[in-house]
């Protein structure tokens, strides 16, 4: 019954992280006794149970979860959207429309190939496909805007503790930003200089996700860069 | 002569491997990707995925689909080769989807398919290897679930004498080529291949000193992983 890393310790897939009875967290699997890691990433020795917080790992599709998606293809009564996992996500017609479907509806006209929308995942049927929603507050078609996309893994870094990350960026800039958890960011801003600063902090979230203090040193950031701009 | 003495034609010992750099992350416009440069070899990795199969037909319902594509550049050799897939590129890359297969989780991505490109840039013996060593820490980098890394190299025999990591020279003129990809943290050897004539105990000693060089390069693609973050963490540190 052992612990082989410091907690915290980056890891990578195979190492072995646990000998003995423990419950294998994220990212990890249990051989023989053994918990190792799946994922490049950060151990995290908890109370009765092992986890890696992944730095690189795919999007897979959760119900509830917020996701910015792009239109691919238009079947009879759905849409077939692209939402950065490894299978496309539906939307039905009922899910994003009040009116009922009837013949005469042309799909087109609502929602065409190459449109952007902010989605809901509301449930995952039996092939395990994604089922998508736009009914609601602040779904639906995207009209304007910028898009970039970060590591799936590393939006929670983004939103930070409680949404303290992300209160202090939109605070900071007054700019309106949702974030899908599949990791695509919609930034909408008054000024094209704000949207660059953005995608440049998303930068550095990403890049530097696994270090501490990383609040402070953004705002930093942020301040820097404002001063820059305004000499 | 005694065999702490005697040199190969690179002026290597006989359990030396060729200096090697790996580089993981390297494009950013694929999923994971990762560069090796092993000896004269260059090669550089990309994947994608776990996405939608396309066409349809070809994906499993219980599992994803792994495809691997090897490719030597027409440039990667002296003289210059074809630049369509050869038999050869076609063989190499069903046996580094078989190597790669067993560390990977497939079963948690059902109909979908992960696709691996390995682009031999310069060759100099050993590509089959070194792209699966790459491929391995490109998967990585792209976020794939992984039982365990893969880390390949080769063994053989020249002039009588068992050798560690053959290079081009060594590969045509030698009595024997060995090449082995192992999972270092599970001791699985998951590629095994045997080009010439060899006795079994002779068999037995390359594969073992195989393994030895594989344990090697494994901790040099640890590094190479481990580098991308770690330098990230000193530059922080610095700006405090």
């Amino acid at each position: 019954m052992s612990a082989y890393f410091e907690n915290r310790a980056i890891v990578v897939p195979g190492d072995i992280l646990y000998e003995g009875r423990i419950r294998a967290g994220n990212n990890t699997y249990r051989m023989g006794g053994r918990v190792y890691a799946t994922h490049i990433g950060l151990v995290e020795y908890g109370r009765g149970v092992v986890s890696v917080i992944a730095l690189e790992a795919g999007y897979m599709p959760m119900v509830g979860d917020i996701v910015i998606g792009y239109v691919v293809d238009i079947d009879v009564g759905q849409w077939i959207v692209d939402i950065n996992a490894p299978m496309n996500a539906i939307l039905k017609v009922p899910d994003a429309m009040e009116v009922p479907f009837t013949p005469e509806l042309v799909m087109t006209d609502f929602l065409d190939i190459g449109d952007t929308i902010v989605a809901k995942v509301v449930d995952l049927d039996r092939r395990r496909t994604p089922i998508l929603s736009i009914l609601g507050g602040e779904l639906g078609k995207v009209d304007e805007g910028l898009i970039v996309e970060m590591t799936p893994s590393k939006v929670p870094r983004l939103i930070g503790k409680k949404g303290s990350m992300v209160s202090m960026i939109l605070k900071e800039t007054g700019c309106k930003l949702v974030i899908g958890e599949n990791g695509r960011i919609l930034i909408q801003c008054a000024d094209r200089e704000d949207e660059e600063l953005i995608v440049n902090i998303i930068r550095k979230i990403e890049r530097e996700a696994h270090t501490t203090g990383l609040t402070n040193r953004v705002h930093e950031y942020i301040m820097r860069m404002r001063g820059v701009r305004n000499e | 002569m005694s065999e702490e003495k005697w040199r190969r034609v690179d002026g290597r010992a006989w359990n030396e491997l060729r200096p090697i750099k790996i580089e993981s992350g390297v494009l950013p416009n694929a999923d994971g990707s990762a560069y090796i440069e092993m000896g004269r070899n260059k090669i550089i990795v990309a994947v994608y995925g776990p996405r939608e199969m396309h066409p349809k037909h070809l994906a499993k319902p219980d599992m994803a689909v792994l495809r691997c594509r090897y490719h030597m550049s027409p440039f990667s050799t002296h003289p210059r080769r074809s630049p369509g897939p050869s038999r050869r590129d076609t063989e190499i890359g069903m046996v580094m989807r078989y190597a790669l297969e067993p560390a990977i989780f497939l079963e948690r991505f059902p109909r979908a398919t992960i696709d691996v490109y390995a682009e031999v840039l310069q060759a100099d013996g050993g590509t089959r290897c070194a792209s699966i060593t790459a491929a391995a820490v490109a998967l990585v980098d792209a976020g794939i679930p992984m039982r365990d890394l893969v880390a390949a190299c080769a063994a053989g025999k020249i002039e009588g004498h068992i050798i560690l990591d053959l290079n081009d020279h060594e590969d045509k003129y030698g009595e024997a080529d060995v090449p082995v990809a192992y999972m270092p943290r599970l001791d699985r050897v998951t590629l095994l291949q045997m080009d010439g004539v060899l006795h079994p105990d002779e068999l037995r000693r390359c594969i073992e000193l195989a393994i030895e060089g594989c344990q090697h390069i494994y901790e040099l693609q640890r590094e190479a992983l481990k580098r991308k973050y770690e330098e990230v963490v000193e530059e922080v540190k610095e700006g405090e």
